[in-house]
């Protein structure tokens, strides 16, 4: 089980939270413009890493406000998690 | 391939049971081959098999990280069954239903099929309205099923909760009873001995770091065992499907979730079919050794650890004992988790890719098990012919940009 740290109400347990999946994925400014394949891209493709990803949560049970986070796909270790509109954390160095 | 039979067996136990041949070589790879098959699951053993059967394609390698149905074909729940509410899905489930039910027979090898029965209970109106609208779309597609009311459900499982006091009283069921279970491991070996007796080279230990091309086409992938060069590639790795993707620069709508399952000690026979409820969320199966089965759902986070958390796996068991109180003194034995690839829309991916002559065959998500004769008869095709078959063309990658998606997130026993 994850000990999550939101940024709002700090450590809780995992099961307030709900992950929202991948984090940072800008919605298409051109929408209108762009061909159906690469708003397929926006809407569906994800990168799905084995590895550190880049993820969004809300905390549903708690303050239910969305935040980011970067976590392990393979340890679940949380390297971070911080407010919308923060800017990313680098990836730990060394891995991918 | 020495046949299996009631004499093979009786001659072995003659000797002891000491000189029952290997099921498959375990062949050093060739440089080259036809057709290499990356997963060696059921879908991929399956894949190689009908390769060979079906397209006289019998110089294909089989690539395999670690063991035979060592992934998610080791960690299903065994159950079988074709009742999905859409066309394009009932008539590719039913296809791999209709393989299984000649499957001991075509692979001399005894996967221990028992059609018992799925039931899928509902508790409001709404699941009774939900289900009789299933059995009827089904029933149009030539697929059995029945909706049963609660005294059929209560004659059916005596041991089933159905009292009205319970929190979810069960108000009715729906049942597929061709739908059952069959040994998951046995579904792999019988597939890997067949294949191998047509010629398939199974190759285990043997890791796949990349996937070598030539311009926009396939040539072949790095492996930990030195490359070896295809002009067709076919992946179906369940779970690392979009790792194996982005090997060749694709990426895939597809994320990467463990889904956890859980057996009890061995007790006597007293559950007899299989029970599914998505409403309280659980569902459940009695093997033939006696151990109960369930399943959750996915952790909502994407892993590829084959591990989750407990809340996922309690909150399993607590529906199962809303469900049967009689089971509320076992003691459970093991749990784990596979790495299950899930799509948008629930539906897998059988499709030809931007590569030349590079198939994936993914996206399986939480049902994979069920489909495993249907996936690898469809995928060979594409395979063979660099088409789709008219069964998995409605599968192709394109629909994501057509938008022709097919929601299946109803069809699986509890929610995902």
């Amino acid at each position: 089980m994850l000990l999550i740290h939101c940024p709002w109400c700090g450590p809780r347990e995992e099961v307030e939270f709900r992950c929202g999946g991948q984090g940072h994925i800008a919605r298409p400014a051109d929408a209108m413009d762009i061909s159906d394949a690469e708003y397929a891209r926006y809407l569906f493709m994800r990168t799905n890493p084995k590895g550190w990803h880049y993820e969004r949560w809300n905390h549903v049970h708690g303050c239910r406000r969305w935040f980011n986070a970067l976590r392990h796909t393979v340890t679940h270790e949380i390297r971070a998690t911080y407010r919308p509109g923060e800017k990313k954390p680098p990836l730990p160095d060394g891995t991918t | 391939m020495k046949r299996y039979s009631i004499f093979s067996l009786a001659r072995n136990a003659l000797s002891h049971h000491e000189d029952w041949p290997q099921a498959w070589r375990s062949p050093e790879p060739k440089p080259a081959y036809d057709v290499i098959i990356v997963g060696g699951g059921g879908h991929g053993l399956a894949t190689a098999y009908y390769l060979a059967k079906e397209h006289g394609i019998s110089n294909v390698a089989v690539l395999e990280k670690g063991w035979l149905g060592g992934g998610n074909t080791g960690r299903n729940t065994t159950v079988i069954r074709s009742n999905y509410l859409w066309d394009e899905s009932a008539h590719l489930y039913e296809k791999s239903l209709q393989l299984y039910e000649g499957l001991s027979q075509d692979l001399n090898f005894n996967i221990m099929l028992s059609q018992r029965g799925v039931v899928n209970l509902a508790h409001s109106e709404h699941d009774l309205r939900e289900l009789s609208r299933r059995v009827h779309a089904l029933r149009l597609n030539g697929i059995d099923s029945e909706v049963l009311s609660l005294d059929e459900v209560r004659r059916l499982i005596p041991i089933l909760d159905c009292s009205p006091a319970a929190r979810y009283p069960v108000l009715g069921a729906s049942v597929q009873w061709r739908g059952g279970i069959a040994r998951h491991d046995a579904v792999a070996w019988g597939f890997a001995r067949a294949a191998d007796a047509r010629g398939v080279d199974i190759i285990q230990n043997c890791e796949v770091t990349g996937i070598l091309r030539d311009g926009g086409r396939v040539t072949g992938v790095e492996t930990t065992r030195g490359a070896i060069r295809a002009p067709k590639v076919g992946c179906v790795v369940a779970g690392h499907a979009s790792v194996l993707a982005a090997m060749a620069g694709l990426s895939l709508p597809i994320e990467s979730h463990p889904l956890q399952a859980l057996v009890s000690e061995p007790i006597k026979p007293v559950l007899h079919t299989v029970v599914m409820s998505s409403a309280v969320h659980a569902y459940i199966s009695q093997s033939d050794k006696g151990e109960l089965v369930m399943g959750a759902g996915i952790d909502t986070w994407n892993s590829y650890a084959q591990r989750g958390s407990l809340p996922v796996v309690a909150h399993t068991v607590g529906a199962v004992c809303e469900l049967f109180p009689i089971f509320g003194r076992v003691r459970m034995m093991r749990s784990w988790a596979g790495i299950v690839d899930i799509c948008p829309d629930a539906s897998p991916i059988i499709s030809r890719t931007p590569v030349e002559g590079l198939y994936f065959n993914c996206g399986w998500g939480t049902g994979g098990f069920k489909a495993t004769p249907g996936s690898g008869w469809v995928f060979a095709y594409t395979i063979a012919r660099d088409e789709p078959h008219p069964l998995n063309a409605p599968f192709a990658l394109e629909r994501f940009s057509t938008g022709a998606l097919i929601d299946e997130h109803g069809a699986a026993a509890v929610a995902h």
